[in-house]
This record gives C-alpha cells, sequence and structure tokens, in this order.
C-alpha cells in the first residue's frame, strides 16, 4: 500500500479527478494549498507598491492506494495535469503501513477498495 | 397631463439647447427646482446601478476572475463617459437627420446651465451619459473570463459611438423610430435589446471559454450577485421615474411600476424554478429581478400599475426558457445577457404595445396595431446592434488580439491580466523596494510643502 500525494494546477483538477476516476480511482482528498518550487513569482501592484507573490495557488490531492494501483494512479496524474509548463506540480509517493475503514473496521487492501466493487484488486 | 413628456418631449429635452429654440416658440417654462432636484437624483441612480451590475456580474463568475469582470462594469464609467461627451451625445441629440445627429455638441459645446426654458441642457447630457455608459457595461456580461480587457475598452469605446449613439437618435433623438410612434418610456431598445444583441454578438465573435461545456464553472459569490440585483432595482427607479424628465405624476407612474413588475417577474420565476426543479434558486430570483426590471422599461410610463404586473409576470417566461436552453447549447453568453437584457427587453417592448394606456398617460391605446410598430421597432434595432456590432468586434480583432491567451484564462484573469488578486491573505508575498518611485528632492527656493 502507498499513500500518493500529488500537487496539481488548481485549473487542472477537472481533468486530473476525471482521469483518477477512469482509472478506478475514487478514494481521494482535496485541500487547496500555496506552494513553492520552480515557478516564477508573480507580480501583483497595489497602490504604487509592488508585491512578489511566491507562493503559487495549487491543489493537493491524498490518494491511498494498494500497490496494484500506485502505477495506473501516477500515469493517470501526470497525463492530466501536465500542461508542460514550469509549475505543474510534483507527486510524492510513500510507504503505508496500514488503513483502516471506520465505518466497517476493515482494514489495508479491504478497507481501500471502493464500496460496491468487487473485492478483487485490478491487473 | 399638462407636462407628460412623451418621447417627443424627452427627445426636445435630451436636445438641449434646441430646447431654447422650442422655447421661444412653445414657451416652454423654466425648469421647477423640483424637476432639477429629481433628474439630479435619477442620475446619480443611473450610475449606481452600473456598481450594482459590476456585483451583480462579479458573484456569479469564478472567483479568479472576479476583479476583471467587476472592472468590465467600471471602466465603462471612464470610457463611454469619455466618448459620450466627445461624440456619442452630439451623434445622438444634436439637430440632424433623421438617421444621426449633427456635431453641433462634440464635446459638450453650447450645453449650458440655463434652467430659463426646460431643464438644463448640461443635465439631460448627464442623464443620457449615465444610460450609455451602463448599456456598455451590460455588455461585460456576455466575454467575462476570457476577453483581454484592452480589447474590451476599445470595443465599448467605438460601441458606445457607432451603435449605442445612432440608436439612441432612432429612438429618442427625434430619429425614424419615433417618427414611426414606437413606443419606448425609458430605454428598452436602445439599452436592453440592443445591449442583449451585442453581447450575443461579440460572444460568438470571441468564442466559447476554454472551459465551457466541459468544466463546472460556478458563481463564486452568490450573495454579490443578490446584492448587484438590489442595488440595480435601487437605482432602476432613476432610470424609469427619470424618465419622466420632471418630479410628476408621471414620475410617480413610472416609479410605481418599476415597483411592480419586477416584484411579478420574481414570484413567477420561484414558480417556474419550483416547478422544474421543486427548489427556488437564489440566482434565479436575482435574475427574475433584473428581467422584470428590464420588461417593464419600456412601458413604465404607459401602463397602468395592474399592466405593469402583468408584463412582469409574463416576461418571465421566454427569459427563463431561453436561459435553460442557453445553458445546454454552445452560445457562452456567459452570464445570459442576452436571455435577460435582450429578450426581456424584447418581451417589454412588445407587451408595451397590448397593454399601452390612453387612461395613464400613453399617447396611443394599446392594441394589435401599436404591437405592430413595436415588433418593427425591435426588428431594426435587432438587425441594426447586431451588424453594427460585428462591424465593430471584427475591427477591433484586426488591430487587437480578442482573447486572453490559455495560461492567462487557465490561471484566472485577476493576477494573469491585472496583476492583482481579489482575495488574498498575502502570505509568503514579498514588498519591493520602490527604488525608482523615490520622491526627488524638492527644486532650490521653493518651500517644502508648497505644492499641497
Amino acid at each position: 500500500m502507498k499513500l500518493i500525494t500529488a500537487f496539481v494546477r488548481p485549473d487542472r483538477l477537472a481533468a486530473v479527478k476525471e482521469a483518477l476516476f477512469k482509472a478506478g480511482v475514487q478514494g481521494i482528498t482535496l485541500s487547496r494549498v500555496s506552494g513553492h518550487g520552480g515557478q516564477a513569482a508573480i507580480h501583483e501592484q497595489y497602490r504604487g507598491s509592488t508585491f512578489l507573490v511566491e507562493f503559487h495557488e495549487k491543489v493537493q490531492l491524498t490518494i491511498a492506494v494498494s500497490d496494484s494501483f500506485v502505477g495506473p494512479t501516477i500515469d493517470a496524474i501526470v497525463r492530466s495535469a501536465r500542461t508542460g509548463e514550469v509549475g505543474d506540480g510534483k507527486i510524492f509517493v510513500q510507504p503505508l503501513e496500514r488503513v483502516v475503514r471506520i465505518r466497517t473496521g476493515e482494514e489495508d487492501g479491504d478497507a481501500l477498495t471502493p464500496v460496491g466493487a468487487p473485492a478483487a484488486a485490478p491487473a | 397631463m399638462t407636462r407628460r413628456p412623451s418621447l417627443v418631449v424627452a427627445g426636445a429635452l435630451a436636445a438641449g439647447p434646441t430646447t431654447l429654440v422650442r422655447a421661444q416658440s412653445a414657451a416652454i417654462p423654466p425648469a421647477p427646482a423640483g424637476d432639477i432636484a429629481w433628474m439630479l437624483t435619477s442620475t446619480a441612480l443611473v450610475l449606481l446601478m452600473v456598481v450594482g451590475l459590476a456585483f451583480f456580474y462579479g458573484g456569479l463568475v469564478r472567483r479568479k476572475n472576479v476583479l476583471n469582470t467587476m472592472m468590465m462594469s467600471f471602466v465603462a464609467l471612464g470610457v463611454v463617459g469619455l466618448t459620450f461627451t466627445a461624440v456619442g451625445y452630439s451623434l445622438a441629440f444634436a439637430p440632424g437627420s433623421t438617421w444621426l445627429g449633427g456635431l453641433d455638441y462634440v464635446f459638450l459645446n453650447g450645453l449650458n446651465t440655463s434652467t430659463a426654458a426646460g431643464l438644463p441642457s448640461l443635465l439631460a447630457f448627464c442623464f443620457q451619459a449615465t444610460f450609455a455608459m451602463i448599456s456598455a457595461a451590460l455588455i461585460s456580461g456576455a466575454v467575462v473570463e476570457r476577453m483581454r480587457f484592452g480589447a474590451y475598452m476599445l470595443v465599448i469605446a467605438l460601441w458606445s459611438i457607432v451603435v449605442y449613439a445612432p440608436l439612441a437618435k432612432w429612438v429618442w433623438g427625434g430619429g425614424f423610430l419615433q417618427q414611426l410612434g414606437a413606443l419606448d418610456f425609458a430605454g428598452g431598445t436602445v439599452v436592453h435589446i440592443n445591449a442583449g444583441v451585442a453581447a450575443a454578438v461579440l460572444a460568438l465573435v470571441l468564442g466559447r471559454r476554454r472551459d465551457y461545456g466541459r468544466k463546472a464553472m460556478l458563481p463564486h459569490q452568490v450573495p454579490y450577485t443578490l446584492l448587484g440585483a438590489g442595488l440595480l432595482w435601487f437605482g432602476w427607479f432613476g432610470f424609469n421615474a427619470g424618465s419622466a424628465q420632471a418630479a410628476n405624476g408621471l414620475a410617480v407612474l413610472a416609479f410605481a411600476n418599476t415597483l411592480l413588475a419586477p416584484a411579478a417577474t420574481l414570484v413567477v420565476w420561484a414558480l417556474l424554478d419550483l416547478a422544474r426543479d421543486g427548489r427556488v434558486t437564489a440566482v434565479g430570483l436575482a435574475t427574475g429581478l433584473v428581467v422584470g426590471l428590464v420588461a417593464v422599461t419600456p412601458a413604465a410610463g404607459y401602463v397602468s400599475p395592474g399592466g405593469a404586473l402583468a408584463i412582469g409576470a409574463l416576461a418571465a417566461v421566454p427569459s427563463y426558457l431561453l436561459m435553460l436552453w442557453r445553458a445546454r447549447s454552445r452560445l457562452d453568453d456567459s452570464l445570459d445577457v442576452f436571455a435577460a437584457h435582450g429578450v426581456g427587453g424584447i418581451s417589454g417592448a412588445l407587451l408595451t404595445g397590448l397593454f399601452a394606456s390612453r387612461a395613464w398617460g400613453a399617447p396611443v391605446q394599446g392594441g394589435l396595431e401599436q404591437l405592430g410598430v413595436q415588433a418593427l421597432a425591435v426588428l431594426c434595432a435587432l438587425t441594426f446592434s447586431a451588424v453594427g456590432t460585428l462591424g465593430v468586434a471584427l475591427l477591433v480583432g484586426r488591430l487587437v488580439p480578442l482573447r486572453a491567451d490559455a495560461a492567462a484564462e487557465a490561471q484566472g484573469l485577476d493576477v494573469g491580466m491585472h496583476g492583482e488578486e481579489a482575495y488574498t491573505d498575502g502570505e509568503g508575498a514579498l514588498l519591493l523596494p520602490a527604488t525608482r518611485l523615490e520622491p526627488r528632492a524638492p527644486a532650490v527656493g521653493v518651500p517644502a510643502g508648497s505644492e499641497a
């Protein structure tokens, strides 16, 4: 099991979500975050003062998947979030020790299987 | 009915200095202080509508475009204020042919503050200028979230001269539609049908937003939209009751009708919402009340209060249906300017022809004949506005790009085009030292502070 954390452009979110759903990934947590990376700072002007806004609005997606889903999930995000310009974001993959579904007490693989989907992991 | 300002009188007032000429023959009495006070107030009220419109539109777009959208209304105050002063007012209201006014009032030449014969011509100009401003601002709702700001300024500057001014001449300035007997009390044709058609044409020329039909694009601040709708209604009392050109019974009638028609539209809109979905929506109510205001605009001084209620109620239906269709269509008239102002204006113009009442001061009794005259005026306005706006848009499109580039559209036009954000806590922002802007030391011999 892996915990996938992805940072993408806010305006790519709809495309990313669609791609993830198509890949069979439905458990997604979304947060609006500000991040600094390689993207050039924005100049903003308010009443004669110039400000350099160095943090850019990003959307953070947090996704827990079983091992067989790691590749498809990353592929889906990369494909849908990429514009080719600096600032497209990053994906972090970390090992995940344990997962518990609160409603049923199911753990790990069972807890990661979407409700209503066949229990078997995809190829 | 001693001072029933039919369109002819409205035209005479708007025509400014010619009022003086006519005064000598028709003996127009000096303007009562009450009339001047009411017209000053009305002018300020119409100006406030532009602010209301900025909030109405601003609430309906996504948060990354709210400043750009609101600025489109605000900049119209400046741009059209200048073009109307320079030539627009003259082309609309100076003596000329029945098609176009002359150049007598270019740069306010000949206008004055004399109250000796009717209202001061400078006051007539101010009142008319606010109408031109709101008309241009209305168009912006169709092009939000994708148009380049400079191109927009150029389009409304030209539009106010090439499209708005001639149409104002035809309907109010003694032009051929006025002579035909078309009834338009406060500008249903000149302002609303005109702006509605122009909006649809401009949306077509510009093309759809890149996210249109692909992504959910939700209104980011519906309370703004309700606030804007309320301000529009408040300002509209100046728009309609001010079009009486006097503080008299006619103004009272227009005022009452402006109160009643949107009330009826609002209720019918709510019922349509209920029938369709079982729920009444806030954006729906805000839109419905604007449609009611649009529809009663040409009728305000010509129909009974009961007639105004009927017009408000009936006008809800076509606009509502068109909005449902538009949302499923490929026409990205983003904030439904055509459905609200174009179709609302057409409904209002036609219904004015049916409900006009001599007993309430209309110059003709409503009926099928007047309906025909109204329909002809609507057709003329539709055609002229569509062709004129198309010409303006294509011309400007040859001079400068009309659309923001894809990156700015994705990022949002507030940051992408203006370098500002509507809602920011400034976290992580860095103040750049303003070295270039350091004030220079005062010249020798000039005492400090002498400039103040």
